[in-house]
Parts: structure tokens; C-alpha cells; sequence
């Protein structure tokens, strides 16, 4: 099972929610999937979708979930200290962990190799940490969504991609569309 | 009033209630007081880029962030400048240690600092530089500018301003 796969499997699990989708691949197949306002796409900045998803998650109260990979976890490695210590309890971070960065041409990652961001994340006092097959995403997401508690996921997958079209959305217009949700369901 | 405190309180009266930092000798006093601050969630980040990352979340999120760093950041943040916080029109103040200024015994810190204001003016972030004490007082008036144009805005503090090292 390749991440496009295990993405579609989730959207009915996660459509609902705030998504803050990480550069390339990932944000291009959930805008192709599933575009809506409450998508937040990265179309630059790799390694930051982590950070951002906290941040979010820290300054209001709706859940909201990081789609991100294990090349830029890798690439951002000090976040998950951070998150470690500043628990947001609506926050869920889905590393999709295909060990490759699948967006430059599928070339090896670390984590494909000798290391586990699974023990990475708990080392860094994660409290939650969950590794799973790509077949269960869909069961974990469903249980961490109603475990109130801030959980990391690291789905183990296959690499692999499949073709999709670029965004050309207006950065501005991601911004304020998804900020302009959130606010209507914080009211 | 020290430095100290009306920086905290023009942060607190500019309703910033999300401020990251990295830390400095210079800013150490500042970092304290935030820490202190019920109003402000103070979140420390492991390298600059991250804290803007966090400041992005926030900010979408509707908290006022603002980002504590060296001007040695300028170089490490330059691509997230650039691709999140300009690209996505978001406001951050960076209240900003310039380092390898006058009084400063460290010769590295000198190398960064001649290419600080460059930097800044390539990426045509608006920037503030406090040399004196007094130079404080503008700090109200840039963070309603900054809130206002939803840029990132430098403010650069030198050994000076800080009464040396």
C-alpha cells in the first residue's frame, strides 16, 4: 500500500477535520482527493508541517491533524522534542513513513534504513506513539481522533507515488479560506 | 521600567500571546520575563525555522505570534521567510540580538553581522535597529505596524542598546 492509497483510505476518517497537508506528494494528493477549506497546503518550506500543525493545535480548540513524511520529520528532527513538551491534546501528527522522499524520485530516507522515528518520538517524551501497518491507518486515525489525546502516528508504507497536477491555488486563499473555517467553527 | 519589562508589555498590550524563542546572552533577560508571563505562551523552539513554523500555526490559529532569535537566524530562515511567512501574507515580529556589533568580544559573531542588514533588505523585511535605550519606545508603534501589513518586521538589538555584554 502506497500513501495515495492510505490517504484516500482516510478521508472519510479525517475529511471533517483541519489538515495541515506537508509539502509536494502529500498536499497534492489531498487537494486532488479531497480539496476543501479546511485543508491547509504547504506548497513550500518542507519539514515545518509538524510545527505548523502544533501551533495551530495550541492556539484554539479544534482537533487538528499533521499529514506528514518521514523525509521531513527527518529534515526538521528538533520537532518532536518540542511537541513532546508542549501537549496539545486536539493535536494528531501522521507521519507517513514510506522510507523515501517521495517527491524528489522516491530516493532512500534513513528511516527506511536503521532508524525508527517511532523510538525517535518516544526518546523525545512523546507520551502517545503508535507504529502501524498502512492496511490499520484508517482504524488508528479513528481511535486517536476519539482518545482526546496528542498522538503520533507512524504509518509504515510502501514507496511509491501516483500522478497528480500541481496546485495552483493562491497562497493567500489557502491561508484565508482555512482560517476563515476555523474561526466560523470556533465561534 | 526596565528593557526587559516594556518589551513584555508592549508584547501583552499588543495582545502577542504566542512567542517562541532561541535563545541569546542578550536576550536572556527578556526570555525570563516572557516565561514569567501569564498572558504569553512561551514555546522554546530548537532552531528558528521551526519557531516560525509554530508562529505560522498560531497566527492561523488566531493568536498573535512573535519569534525571539540571533541575527545568525537570518540565515537559517531565509527559505521560510520567503516560501511561509511572506508567501501566505502572515505578520511576525522577530525581535532580533544583533550580534558582532560594536562592544561584541566574539570575532564569528562579526561575520553574520555584516550581512545581517542585506539580508533583510534583499527579503525587504521592513527593519527597525535599536541602538540606544531609548529606542525602545518605538517597539509599540512596530508591532501595531507589523499587525497591521502582515509582514515579517526585524528588529534588530545591538550591544548597545543591552548596556554591553
Amino acid at each position: 500500500m502506497i500513501r495515495s492509497e492510505v490517504l484516500k483510505q482516510l478521508i472519510p476518517v479525517i475529511s471533517d477535520h483541519f489538515v495541515v497537508c506537508n509539502i509536494g506528494l502529500p498536499s497534492q494528493e489531498m487537494h486532488m482527493l479531497d480539496d476543501q477549506a479546511t485543508n491547509f497546503y504547504m506548497l513550500g518550506t518542507m519539514g515545518l508541517a509538524s510545527s505548523i500543525g502544533l501551533g495551530l493545535a495550541l492556539a484554539q480548540k479544534q482537533k487538528v491533524i499533521s499529514i506528514d513524511g518521514d523525509g521531513s520529520v527527518l529534515t526538521n528532527l528538533g520537532t518532536l522534542p518540542t511537541i513532546a513538551n508542549n501537549v496539545a491534546d486536539n493535536f494528531i501528527l501522521l507521519i507517513v513513513d514510506n522510507g523515501s522522499y517521495g517527491s524528489t524520485g522516491d530516493q532512500p530516507t534513513y528511516a527506511g534504513k536503521k532508524t525508527s522515528l517511532t523510538a525517535v518520538a518516544k526518546a523525545c517524551g512523546c507520551d502517545h506513539v503508535i507504529e502501524c501497518a498502512a492496511e490499520d491507518t484508517v482504524q488508528v486515525m479513528q481511535d486517536a481522533l476519539a482518545g482526546d489525546k496528542m498522538t503520533i502516528i507512524v504509518c509504515k508504507c510502501e514507496s511509491g507515488n501516483v500522478k497528480v497536477p500541481v496546485i495552483t491555488m493562491d497562497p493567500v486563499v489557502i491561508r484565508d479560506r482555512f482560517m476563515t473555517k476555523l474561526q466560523e467553527r470556533n465561534a | 521600567m526596565s528593557v526587559d519589562d516594556k518589551i513584555v508589555a508592549d508584547l501583552v498590550n499588543n495582545k502577542v500571546e504566542f512567542v517562541t524563542t532561541v535563545p541569546c546572552k542578550q536576550l536572556a533577560g527578556v526570555i525570563d520575563k516572557i516565561d514569567a508571563e501569564e498572558q504569553i505562551y512561551h514555546i522554546p523552539s530548537n532552531k528558528e525555522d521551526e519557531g516560525m513554523g509554530l508562529c505560522a500555526g498560531a497566527f492561523m490559529g488566531g493568536k498573535r505570534p512573535a519569534i525571539i532569535m540571533q541575527n545568525t537566524a537570518i540565515g537559517v530562515t531565509i527559505n521560510t521567510l520567503v516560501t511561509l511567512t511572506q508567501y501566505y501574507r502572515m505578520p511576525l515580529p522577530m525581535l532580533i540580538s544583533y550580534r558582532g556589533e560594536l562592544g561584541e568580544p566574539v570575532a564569528c559573531q562579526v561575520e553574520m553581522a555584516v550581512h545581517t542588514k542585506a539580508l533583510l533588505a534583499q527579503l525587504n523585511i521592513p527593519t527597525y535597529h535599536f541602538h540606544r535605550e531609548e529606542d525602545v519606545n518605538e517597539l509599540d508603534a512596530i508591532l501595531k505596524h507589523t499587525f497591521m501589513c502582515n509582514k515579517p518586521v526585524a528588529i534588530l538589538t545591538d550591544a548597545s542598546f543591552w548596556n554591553g555584554y
